[in-house]
């Protein structure tokens, strides 16, 4: 049996199989996809640490308290930062090639909410580099690329494993082990079409841990990034504003302070284009060597889906989902509600987020919590594992569900309506709640519920992708549900029918 | 109307998609999925270019999928050399990555410069076109390849690795001299990283480090030294 079972590749899920392993444990590493195709190769900007004498762990604390709106756990945040440092080194001496200045101490940029220049960073490239250095760095560790999260096995409130379904076979796989840790990644795929993520970013741990009755905390908070390119929602840095880029409307003058925190920025931007004006990046001031050397990546992908060069023209842009900061509530040893049920990443409410997030801090907390969790969750794990008894039923009960699945019929499309989900959510559940709205989008979402029973699955992977849409539409009932019961509007979390 | 035509693992098939759906050959692919053909297999995450699960082959040339415009008639097939999972869904070569990643650090210090140095070689998304691209596979399914010798020299040159003689060592054999030097590899890099020339950055390095190119040895083998 393993020692612990870690669900999900990507930064936070290699940062702790790399620290399990080294600590002598046996670890499994299970994922739906390969790590490298995991969501943290997304991230741009750079990753938080207070190195510079200027800068001091006191401020990164308090910048990241300022930007949870009061509502992000202190002790949490201080372990956090206090560990930025490290964390870098860390990953420095793994082989990320961080920016350098001419005097060989790691080069550090300005992103929005930040006191002082404090995000480390590879060009643009950040979380590209940061996960290939950990995807090579795990090196050694069994890992399984090919299953998919069914559910947790919890008995007596503890949990002793997870069942899977193989992505090409639609066999099912139950793996027991003494601590399981979830690093699943965020839910923002809920906002299909109108999120910066990936379409790998569907919540599957979050609503597995949910089904298997894990207290979920901070639905409601959704990061909207200020700046996604406006017909492919692919996503331009905060660095971009960082190094001094522009956002101008259709009159092409300035509306916001571009370097406020980005719940401030999309709300200004999303009242724009609501007043039917056109909002876009200003980046040509910076210069075309400045372009290519610091955002090699925003540049090709605005002439790819664009079509403009941003040394030359105005890039249009529009809000877009692309972090959610709620999650699986653990506490401070990040552990669910659940016993022997740990998580981390963005799947998690950690607590270090509150209502919004610091740009540059989610790199941090992957990584530098990664194997915090994993020491954690060792640490803690039961000596000797008791077996799941129900594994069989389990199974079975999947199983038929599956055969199910495979004969269901109807006329429903599921695509259709995993992106009128994205729809609803982006215009009800988005920048701007409002009660009635959100009420009308509770019904909404148990009509799609039943519609969906009614589509035929058109495939093995097509049935993958079902139950990753029914992932979605469990969460978005959670996030619809959370944002009706805080009424104030805090962070990212706005309620018109409140402060409007 | 775009005429799609698909190299499934079931066989060839043509699909119409309208031009206004899709601008890329990704998006061409989800239209057919979500309205023609629901059990048509393909990968499709980032659409940024940057997780590399999307490559594929577009008119007989390596694209990713998320970053190439649907044009007029397009044949798509899976990327050669790799086992089909299905249809355009391909197992990447992780194997060939081998021993890379950091054995030793050095502690020394970085400057800007060596940062620099590695820019192009850890921009690599490990997306397999190059893999697809070389003509040495068609020959021997042994070859570490492109991408594989692009990742060991990014810490070869990396001056925190104070073990690069291990890397030197480990590309001798179906590594630095098994390659034509085509440059396939480089014209297909969706990152603009040219294996080629790591290859030959490489194979420089390996004679610093004693080895030379065992081509050349078995030529002059072939002399009679009595003639």
């Amino acid at each position: 049996m393993y020692d612990c079972l870690i669900i999900g590749s990507g930064g936070a899920g290699l940062s702790a199989a790399i620290e399990a392993k080294a600590r002598g444990a046996k670890v499994l590493l299970v994922s739906k996809t390969p790590p490298t195709w995991s969501q943290t190769c997304m991230a741009q900007g750079g990753m938080n640490a207070a190195l510079k004498d200027a800068d001091s762990v006191s401020d990164h604390v308090a910048d990241t308290l300022k930007a949870s709106g009061g509502l992000a756990r202190e002790s949490m945040v201080r372990k956090l930062c206090e560990n930025a440092g490290e964390t870098v080194k860390w990953l420095d001496s793994l082989g990320v090639p961080f920016n350098r200045t001419e005097d060989g101490e790691f080069a550090q940029r300005a992103l929005g909410g930040a006191s002082h220049k404090r995000a480390c960073f590879s060009q643009d490239y950040t979380g590209l580099k940061v996960l290939h250095t950990l995807f090579d760095s795990a090196k050694g560790t069994h890992r399984r690329d090919d299953l998919f999260l069914l559910e947790l096995l919890v008995e007596k409130g503890s949990c002793r494993g997870a069942l899977f379904v193989h992505r090409d076979t639609l066999e099912t796989e139950a793996i027991e082990a003494k601590t399981v840790l979830l690093a699943t990644g965020g839910y923002t795929g809920v906002y299909k079409g109108y999120t910066t993520n990936s379409d790998f970013a569907t919540g599957d741990g979050i609503a597995a841990a949910k089904r298997a009755g894990a207290r979920l905390s901070h639905m409601e908070f959704v990061q909207f990034h200020p700046t996604a390119l406006k017909s492919s929602k692919a996503l331009i840095s905060e660095s971009a504003r960082g190094e001094g880029g522009y956002l101008l409307n259709s009159d092409k003058e300035r509306f916001v302070d571009e370097l406020l925190p980005r719940d401030v920025v999309s709300r200004a931007i999303a009242e724009q284009l609501e007043a039917g004006r056109e909002v876009f990046l200003d980046i040509r001031h910076l210069g075309e060597e400045f372009i290519h050397e610091f955002m090699p990546q925003e540049a090709k992908l605005a002439k790819f889906y664009e079509g403009v060069d941003p040394a030359k023209e105005l890039i249009p842009i529009t809000p877009a989902a692309h972090y959610s900061m709620g999650g699986i509530a653990v506490d401070d040893g990040f552990q669910s509600s659940i016993e022997n049920l740990y998580a981390v990443g963005e799947c998690s409410d950690s607590g270090v987020h509150g209502a919004n997030r610091l740009g540059g801090n989610s790199l941090l907390e992957i990584t530098a919590f990664g194997r915090m969790a994993a020491q954690s969750a060792l640490q803690n794990a039961p000596s000797k594992a008791e077996e799941f008894s129900g594994e069989e039923e389990e199974q079975k009960r999947w199983q038929e569900r599956i055969e199910a699945l495979q004969k269901q019929q109807g006329r429903e499309n599921f695509y259709a309506l995993f992106r009128t989900l994205g729809e609803l959510m982006f215009h009800k559940a988005g920048i701007f709640k409002e009660q009635t709205e959100l009420e009308a989008l509770q019904g909404e979402l148990d009509r799609l519920e039943t519609r969906a029973q009614k589509s035929a699955i058109g495939g093995t992977k097509a049935l993958i992708e079902y139950l990753e849409f029914c992932n979605t539409l469990e969460l978005a009932q959670s996030i619809a549900r959370a944002a009706l019961q805080r009424e104030e509007s805090v962070g990212a979390h706005f309620r018109k029918d409140r402060d409007g | 109307m775009v005429k799609v035509t698909v190299a499934k693992s079931t066989g060839t098939q043509s699909y119409e998609v309208p031009q206004d759906a899709a601008v890329t050959i990704q998006e061409a692919l989800h239209y057919i999925k979500e309205n023609l053909d629901p059990g048509l297999e393909f990968d499709s995450g980032c659409r940024s270019g940057v997780c590399g699960c999307c490559g594929v082959r577009v008119n007989e040339r390596e694209k990713l999928a998320c970053q190439s415009r649907l044009e007029e008639q397009v044949r798509i097939e899976p990327l050669r050399y790799h086992e089909v999972i299905k249809d355009l869904r391909v197992k990447r070569h992780e194997e060939t990555l081998g021993e890379c990643y950091l054995h030793e650090y050095s502690q020394e210090k970085i400057t800007g410069e060596d940062a620099h140095k590695i820019e192009l070689q850890s921009d690599c998304i490990l997306c397999g076109s190059c893999y697809s691209a070389c003509p040495v596979y068609e020959v021997n399914k042994s070859f570490l390849g492109p991408f594989a010798l692009t990742r060991v020299l990014k810490y070869v040159e990396d001056r925190k690795e104070a073990d690069k003689k291990s890397f030197i060592d480990g590309i001798q054999t179906n590594g630095v001299w098994d390659c034509t030097l085509c440059g396939e590899c480089s014209a297909v890099c969706p990152q603009g990283i040219s294996s080629k020339d790591d290859i030959n950055v490489l194979r420089a390095k390996s004679v610093q480090a004693g080895y030379s190119d065992p081509n050349f040895q078995t030529m002059d083998f072939g002399f009679n030294p009595g003639f």
